[in-house]
């Protein structure tokens, strides 16, 4: 069942569900989140490749590997729009991560501008990935834009604070037809897993390994977590009682036919 | 010699002799620094009457242990806990700071390190501000770049791989003008991704114009917070006007600048109510405008050499790392640069901490890029320099030693739109 099983994003077909984000990045992180955990997919901020630079790292995204473009360092939608397209001239192709914020202390995405850019980008035959707090109703907005995919928010950036908004992005995959990603605050491999039982198509992360240990470790460690909790979501989680066993006997057992 | 502040140059004429003496020696012939002067615009803001009310009841020396132990047990810095953090009762606890300011550095920066080099183009000045080697009453060779030097300069600083450029003037508006600078800022944009401006306090229409010619970073240093002490190290001039300077970043802000950079000159006055100043300064502008970009430098005077006399105000490199972990501590997503005023051990030692950004290849002089980055000697006149600095890494140098510490250097995360 798992080899059929493929994330589709705006057409393309990808095996792996891990997404690594690049906001942190150094060379080694890319080349762990590429052997170790299998990424297929690498986000560049666009505000990052915009550099003379020798070491730059285009250079160091193996082929094979889907460039997701972000447009960080945008405070609304027409800012996001101007670093989209900048994105397109530099060569990384049609799929663009939309992140608008309007904050600069926890970089909280901004769901209204959001939906504006996804509307315009989606138009120009971008594949747009929004970037955005976990809402039913923007969230609904972003898939009449034009998204590709919804990218929900665990918990504020680069905290590693896990799924502190585990509820509302369950309703999302619950009324959501398109894949929904968690993106920012995934901090363990634990949490991966979890977010992934939950249903979610993919996770994505970068803070977790960029501040790990050691990180081809712990990128593996994300490589299995999230393919365990996929499996377990394709097997059917199993159910689990909040209180006291199960009444063997049914309750309604005295009815008659 | 930082701390000898009066010096009397030979070159002076009777006059101004008389002029400057009488300043330093008779308060009433000083203007009244809380008063603008003809020009300077008025803006309304709470902000500056917020950090002023919590400076001055911020006593240092009624921390305890305790209260640093409670700070530092806290996930969300408080005010109150900064304090602690910044108070004497902290320098036992300076290595527990250091670990906790490296935590929040990695959560918001990773392990990255951005560069960039400053490029003075001219040091006319028509402030007196005492401590200051380009005072207008201090003889120095005085020098402005016309647009061809400023041309050729930031040629020779791009091509050593700088994508970072910070332009700085002395503060004279009659030798260097807005206009003067905003073409400054215009072709700095053809060489440079990202540029940023370190000049005497302009208007929010001047800011804008600046903003349009292609800067998007404002650095002001308040100096000090203490405005009686601001009175008497700033004798003369437009900088003489402490709430001008004070609300500069928010005009900059109006102006539609992208970030702004704070400091205190740290040991002017108490070093511990002017680094609360600074970062107050930015916390309470953060929550105005949030879309904001901000950054914290931290410059000080060094403590006299040979002083036997041990001042409880001195700013050492135990106490400097004790502000600047603080300072991560309480505001975990503002940039940090420290300047090559400090030593090469010193910076390789905070970026791992709590520093974000450093320059390289750094020049304080005006037109000497040429000859101190290929060490190639020309006739043409050279400005002199506003301050020795410690650490004269090049790029290249600092670049690799960067990347010796386990930093993965950046020389650009922006993008002008």
């Amino acid at each position: 069942m798992m080899q059929n099983d493929k994330l589709v994003i705006g057409g393309h077909e990808f095996n792996s569900r891990f997404i690594l984000g690049s906001g942190k990045y150094s060379m080694k992180l890319i080349e762990a989140a590429v052997n170790d955990a299998g990424a297929e997919m690498i986000t560049l901020a666009v505000r990052r490749a915009n550099t003379k630079e020798n070491e730059s790292i285009m250079d160091y995204i193996p082929q094979g590997v889907t460039l997701l473009p972000n447009t960080s360092g945008a405070r609304n939608a027409e800012e996001a729009v101007r670093i989209a397209r900048l994105a397109r001239e530099l060569g990384c192709g049609d799929f663009v991560k939309v992140e608008i914020m309007r904050d600069t202390k926890y970089l909280l995405p901004d769901n209204q501008e959001t939906i504006k850019a996804t509307e315009i980008l989606a138009k120009e035959g971008f594949i747009v990935m929004p970037y955005m707090y976990p809402d039913l109703n923007a969230a609904r907005d972003m898939v009449n834009a034009g998204a590709a995919t919804i990218m929900p928010l665990a918990s504020p950036i680069g905290s590693n604070k896990g799924l502190a908004t585990k509820e509302f992005i369950q309703i999302l995959i619950d009324e959501i037809e398109l894949p929904i990603i968690v993106d920012a605050g995934v901090g363990r491999p634990s949490q991966a897993c979890e977010a992934m039982e939950m249903g979610a198509a993919a996770i994505m992360a970068n803070t977790a390994l960029a501040t790990a240990g050691n990180l081809p470790m712990m990128a593996q460690a994300f490589r299995q977590a999230i393919e365990a909790g996929r499996e377990a979501y394709l097997a059917g989680l199993g159910r689990v009682l909040t209180r006291g066993a199960s009444a063997s006997d049914p309750l309604t057992g005295f009815l008659r036919d | 010699m930082e701390n000898q502040f009066l010096v009397d140059s030979e070159f002076l004429s009777k006059e101004a002799l008389e002029k400057k003496h009488l300043l330093e020696t008779e308060p009433a012939s000083r203007k009244n620094h809380m008063e603008y002067l003809p020009g300077m615009e008025v803006i309304e803001s709470e902000v500056c009457g917020q950090v002023m009310a919590q400076m001055e009841s911020f006593n240092p020396f009624t921390y305890t242990a305790a209260d640093v132990r409670a700070a530092l047990a806290h996930d969300t810095c408080t005010i109150e806990d900064f304090k602690a953090l910044l108070s004497p009762a902290a320098e036992p606890f300076l290595e527990e700071l250091a670990q906790k300011a490296r935590i929040e550095t990695g959560k918001h920066f990773g392990n990255t390190v951005y560069l960039f080099t400053p490029l003075y183009i001219a040091n006319y000045c028509e402030n007196y501000c005492v401590y200051c080697g380009f005072n207008c009453y201090n003889h120095i060779n005085r020098m402005k770049l016309n647009m061809e030097q400023i041309e050729h300069e930031m040629k020779v600083i791009a091509d050593s791989g700088m994508e970072e450029i910070l332009i700085l003037t002395g503060e004279s508006r009659a030798k260097s003008g807005v206009e003067y600078i905003g073409e400054a800022c215009k072709l700095a944009r053809k060489y440079f991704r990202m540029v940023g401006l370190e000049i005497y306090p302009v208007n929010t229409e001047e800011y804008r114009y600046l903003h349009e010619c292609g800067a998007d970073y404002v650095t002001v240093f308040q100096e000090t917070y203490d405005t009686e002490a601001y009175e008497k190290l700033h004798l003369f001039g437009h900088k003489r006007v402490w709430p001008y300077r004070f609300d500069a970043q928010e005009r900059a802000l109006r102006g539609g600048m992208r970030g702004v950079a704070f400091s205190a000159l740290l040991g002017l006055a108490d070093f511990r109510k002017d680094a609360l100043a600074s970062a107050l300064h930015v916390y309470y502008l953060q929550r105005k405008y949030p879309h904001a970009e901000f950054s914290l430098s931290c410059p000080r005077l060094r403590p006299i050499i040979n002083n036997d006399r041990i001042n409880p105000l001195d700013v050492g490199e135990k106490q400097l790392c004790q502000v600047l972990c603080a300072y991560r501590i309480f505001l975990p997503f503002v940039g940090i640069t420290v300047s090559s005023r400090e030593s090469e051990a010193f910076r390789n030692g905070i970026v791992k901490i709590a520093a974000t950004k450093v320059s390289a290849g750094v020049s304080t002089g005006i037109g000497d890029h040429e000859s101190k980055y290929s060490g190639k000697q020309d006739d043409a006149a050279k400005g002199d320099e506003q301050f020795e600095i410690n650490d004269d890494r090049n790029f290249e140098t600092m670049y690799q030693d960067m990347a010796a510490e386990g930093l993965q250097p950046v020389l650009n995360d922006y993008v002008y739109v």
